[in-house]
């Protein structure tokens, strides 16, 4: 009896020890690639959504003990472009990530790129089509972005929901509203501009 | 010479026979929910074909190390081990597809075939046999996403690995692409299977 549990608990524990080496050693090769997808994903999402900008810095502040970040897009001659930032938010099924570019006169946007979205294929999910995300170029922020259905806009601050995925639409919509509040607030026009 | 005809057999009857998702129902939650274009469903197969063989090799060579009582937690921990590599190599090497696919790798842990066939034949068998049951089951459920793959996309979308077939004429039928049409095409799959091989049984009879 003794014999058998002393078995079951060495056979189990070196089970768990060598696959968690195992694990380590592959996640020491992994991650370094992982991360840099993650970067580059990133960076390109930034240069989409500020077109002119051809580097960028990061600015980080705490708010609420939250971290917020800004990606401030500079042009070859150093000169600010604009500031790029992450709009975070639930969608019709799960999370979507946006990156939203908003010029320096802090009124127009720049555009936004869909970077992550669970929403419907086929229907919510034409939010990431170039349609959908091209209609933020050029929008206005105040006194804040809207959407109507089944006609053209007809005020510089709305967009056209997608036929049929009003909800998802929508969802976009607020998300960047809410980061574009946030961001107005913590990170002041005078002091990116400066 | 019988010993290549058994292996041959192992391999084989994931194929037709035994094949997991039409035959077996087992692992039919990735065959409804990731298959509503061919490249996720090829993608989602070859991991599970990757998991499969190396958990069966694994349990194969452990067969006679791990004692009878705490067989299942062992092939569990081994299992796990596996998806976790095939996720992180898919997240590093292949982003899209890794973004694709979203949770359904990690959940390949709780795909009854992997535990199925680890329990049902790897236990049992050398490792020879457990590699051609891997491979023979593996490929033959990768072909079952396919098909579920072809047959959504090219109704859902009109295309099929993102070549648009049809023209402009046709109105996708976005019920393929959803839940609702996973379940549709699943269940005609499945009664087709089962009416060839009733067929195939009745002529070899009579």
């Amino acid at each position: 009896m003794n014999n058998v549990v002393t078995k079951m608990l060495l056979v189990l524990t070196v089970i768990g020890a060598v696959s968690g080496g195992i694990l380590a050693g592959v996640f020491h090769v992994a991650d370094p690639l992982i991360q840099a997808n993650r970067e580059k994903e990133l960076k390109e999402a930034i240069f989409v959504v500020l077109p002119e900008a051809k580097d960028y810095k990061v600015m980080e502040k705490e708010v609420d003990k939250e971290k917020l970040a800004i990606y401030k897009g500079i042009d070859a001659e150093e000169k600010l472009v604009g500031i790029a930032f992450i709009a975070d938010g639930g969608g019709f099924q799960g999370n979507i990530r946006i990156m939203v570019g908003l010029g320096i006169d802090y009124l127009k946007l720049k555009g936004i790129k869909i970077l992550e979205q669970n929403e419907t294929p086929g229907l919510g999910n034409r939010i990431k089509e170039p349609a959908f995300e091209g209609q933020f170029k050029g929008l206005e922020i105040k006194p804040k972005v809207e959407y109507i259905k089944y006609r053209k806009p007809e005020k510089p601050n709305q967009i056209q929901a997608i036929t049929g995925a009003t909800i998802s639409s929508d969802a976009v919509v607020k998300n960047v509203n809410n980061a574009v509040s946030r961001v107005l607030k913590a990170f002041p026009q005078e002091e990116v501009l400066k | 010479m019988a010993d290549k005809q058994n292996l041959w057999h192992e391999f084989k009857k994931g194929l037709w026979q035994d094949i997991p998702p039409f035959r077996l129902v087992l692992g039919t939650c990735p065959t409804l929910a990731v298959t509503n274009s061919v490249i996720n469903g090829v993608a989602m197969g070859l991991a599970t074909l990757f998991v499969l063989l190396t958990s069966n090799i694994t349990v194969s060579l452990l067969r006679k190390i791990v004692p009878g009582q705490v067989r299942i937690a062992a092939y569990v921990v081994i299992i796990a081990l596996y998806v976790t590599v095939a996720d992180m190599f898919l997240a590093a090497m292949f982003p899209p597809i890794s973004k694709a696919l979203g949770p359904y790798v990690p959940l390949i842990v709780v795909n009854c075939i992997i535990l199925g066939r680890a329990e049902a034949f790897a236990q049992k068998n050398p490792l020879m046999p457990s590699i051609m049951d891997a491979l023979g089951m593996g490929i033959g459920f990768t072909m079952s996403l396919a098909v579920m793959g072809v047959i959504r996309e090219l109704f859902g979308f009109g295309s099929i690995m993102d070549i648009k077939l049809l023209g402009d004429w046709f109105e996708p039928w976005i019920v393929m692409i959803l839940p609702g049409g996973a379940f549709i095409v699943f269940g005609f799959l499945v009664a087709l299977v089962n009416y060839l091989s009733r067929k195939k049984a009745e002529t070899i009879c009579h």
